[in-house]
């Protein structure tokens, strides 16, 4: 029932159509995409969560496809096409059974489960992304190219429940031009924040009259890509088309502190929701998790693929739990291999910590002998 | 010294103090009375003993060089071979992204990306070479013997163009290339190639530009004949993308009449490229004649997609301060 897929803790899509998972622990990446049947027309664009125990991975493919990918049994198990409008996909969500998707032309689209037809919305040309509102899974924010940041409620469609107004002329009266790249919504509060291409950290709030941002952080002078809020939502990672990550705080607009180590663009950044953690990804090709709390890189994987975007576990207890010996019964005859070889991997620390002391007296032993 | 000897003592008792639980039984050592220069306190005296001390170890170490030269002569050819000489290439800092040739993945990376169709031979190189805008006397002449090495290229006077405008104009002519040379008062110094129809961008430091003329011992000038290509050394996945871009400068089939190589050696991150014309003089002699020009080239960043310095998103971009931590680390 239960493969080892289900214990990784980062999902990572490539740019030639790969879905990767990544066991921290055991420092392993696996793909789960077949090498060959491998098509970059099937490029990841857009992941999400299919469900909230985080069993159900659905991957956005350049071709129009949204596939099922389940955890549990670690293989793909059902793919629907959703056509309509062009672009990739910029956005998906998932709300009480029906699928929500949006691709750049700015068609957004709900699929219900059973029936194939699809309830419309049209959010505007040049979509950067969407994104759901986790609180009121029935609210999608949208922001793109010169399509400023709207909210919308899918159950009235016909008006936006909030329409960003762009800021003010700058300083030679010209218009400031529009591209939000990135978007969340704060918990606990109806504020948004998003990021755009002009190095812009935006704070909206639609409770209040004011529809400008109520707060806006500039940051670098490189397109700022993808942003995820950090745990406790006082601060936000916001990742930058040249590789600079930073922290930025959201109650002063200070920017707080800088990840080191990226080599190439950030395509996709998420904060663990309560650990002082951040995974992102980028098209450097490596899959990094740095700490927040002392900035320190901790993991650094090598992934082979341009990678597009990225979904961190939020299950907080970070080790394998041991499987059942019950439950190990269960398991059919095909998988026992498996088992065998989660096994011997999972036993190997153990011997060698059994060995440390051991090892730690014969180096003594050598110092002592050594020493006069 | 006494002093010291007594802290060693102390010391060791202390690293034998767990060993003791061990049941092995240590006996009191003492150091024997070492002499150290630095001791003394006569500067003139310390200075004195120290040039002697110098002295000394460099007899020995010539001494102990003639003995082992001796004994290799002795042994004759059952001699142990000699041990190779470190050097920052052969102790690299372990890159993980270095290419496996059987590696599928990035196999199928490469056999899709942007050069997928020159490799495939559905395209014909056509390359555009321009320079920054009012280029003088020494960037001119570089451009032409570019120019002259690289086939079915084209020489453009920029005359003041911006290069977001000029890559539509190439992508509308079927040019696949576009070479900018950056010159800052009168040295090239810079090389900003790209890929047309989409990407990737690369841009390069250019430095130790040597035209023809200030070739010593050069051949005549080169003839019109497609050369042969050498990539050397490139390892990553990094270094893979980059000698890709550069090998699709050149056509396939190169004409073996003509004799002529162009090569770009990769070595310590730097791209060292020669033109030369070879013969063969024997059957085991060969002659190489340097044709020109000759230049090294340093990676700075590669962009994914056509130029775009602003809104433009790195694949990979050197950054000084957290790339270079350590001189055996190597990039490409």
């Amino acid at each position: 029932m239960a493969s080892p897929a289900r214990w990784n803790h980062v999902w990572v899509g490539a740019e030639t159509g790969i879905l990767k998972g990544v066991n921290l622990q055991k420092k392993q990446a696996t793909n789960y995409t077949a090498s060959g049947a491998l098509r970059r027309d099937e490029g990841v664009c857009a992941m999400c969560w299919g469900d909230p125990l985080e069993s159900e991975i659905l991957v956005g493919c350049l071709d129009r496809s949204v596939k099922l990918f389940s955890t549990e049994k670690g293989k793909f198990t059902e793919s629907r096409l959703c056509p309509g409008g062009e672009g990739p996909f910029r956005g998906l969500a998932v709300q009480d059974g029906s699928l929500i998707t949006c691709v750049e032309s700015g068609l957004l689209k709900v699929w219900r489960e059973d029936s194939s037809e699809a309830a419309e919305l049209q959010v505007g040309p040049g979509v950067c992304r969407m994104r759901q509102n986790p609180a009121r899974p029935q609210c999608v924010g949208t922001g793109g190219k010169e399509n400023a940041l709207k909210v919308w409620d899918l159950q009235q469609p016909q008006e936006p429940i909030f329409r960003a107004k762009n800021v003010r002329h700058d300083w030679l009266n010209l218009r400031v031009p529009v591209w939000d790249r990135d978007l969340q919504f704060l918990p606990g509060s109806e504020k948004i924040i998003t990021c755009t291409g002009h190095h812009q950290v935006r704070v909206y709030d639609p409770s209040s009259p004011q529809r400008r941002p109520v707060l806006e952080v500039t940051y670098g002078e490189h397109p700022l890509t993808a942003l995820s809020l950090a745990p406790g939502a006082n601060s936000v990672v916001v990742g930058s088309a040249r590789g600079d990550v930073a922290v930025i705080d959201l109650r002063q607009g200070r920017l707080l502190k800088c990840l080191k180590g990226f080599a190439g663009a950030v395509r996709g950044v998420q904060c663990h929701p309560t650990r002082p953690l951040v995974a992102s990804c980028g098209l450097d090709r490596f899959l990094r998790l740095h700490g927040l709390d002392d900035k320190r890189l901790q993991h650094k994987v090598y992934l082979k693929s341009q990678l597009n975007c990225l979904l961190l576990t939020s299950r907080e207890a970070w080790e394998d739990e041991d499987p059942d010996p019950a439950k190990a019964e269960e398991v059919k005859e095909e998988e026992d291999e498996l088992w065998a070889a989660m096994e011997t991997v999972r036993t190997h620390p153990a011997p060698k910590r059994a060995a440390d002391p051991g090892a730690g007296a014969v180096k003594k032993q050598k110092r002592a002998r050594v020493g006069p | 010294m006494a002093g010291r000897g007594e802290q060693g003592t102390r010391l060791c008792g202390a690293a034998l103090g767990p060993a003791e639980d061990h049941g092995a039984a240590p006996e009191r050592v003492l150091f024997p009375p070492a002499f150290s220069v630095s001791e003394i306190k006569n500067k003139q005296r310390r200075h004195f003993m120290f040039l002697r001390w110098k002295q000394q170890q460099r007899k020995e170490k010539l001494a102990n060089k003639k003995k082992r030269k001796k004994e290799r002569e002795a042994l004759g050819d059952q001699a142990p071979p000699k041990p190779v000489p470190k050097t920052i290439e052969n102790q690299r800092v372990y890159d993980e992204t270095t290419v496996d040739p059987n590696d599928e993945e990035v196999a199928f990376d490469e056999a899709t990306d942007e050069f997928a169709p020159y490799f495939n031979r559905q395209t014909v190189p056509k390359i555009l070479i321009t320079t920054s805008d009012r280029p003088r006397g020494r960037t001119v002449r570089f451009c032409e013997q570019l120019s002259s090495v690289v086939p079915n290229s084209h020489v453009y006077y920029r005359r003041g163009l911006a290069l977001k405008k000029i890559i539509p104009q190439c992508i509308a002519r079927n040019f696949t290339d576009l070479i900018v040379v950056n010159e800052d008062r009168k040295i090239p110094n810079g090389l900003v190639l790209s890929h047309l129809p989409d990407g990737p961008t690369a841009h390069f430091k250019m430095s130790s530009v040597r035209l023809r003329k200030e070739i010593k011992r050069k051949g005549k000038e080169p003839t019109e004949h497609m050369p042969e290509v050498i990539l050397n050394n490139f390892t990553t996945r990094l270094g893979h993308s980059v000698g890709r871009m550069l090998a699709s400068l050149f056509p396939h089939d190169p004409q073996f009449i003509g004799r002529q190589v162009a090569t770009f050696h990769n070595q310590r991150d730097y791209i060292f490229f020669r033109f030369h014309r070879y013969i063969f003089k024997s059957e085991k002699k060969v002659g190489i004649q340097e044709l020109g020009p000759r230049f090294t080239l340093k990676l700075r960043s590669i962009q994914k997609g056509t130029f775009d310095s602003k809104f433009g998103e790195y694949e990979w971009i050197h950054k000084h301060r957290e790339m270079d931590t350590s001189r055996r680390k190597f990039h490409l």
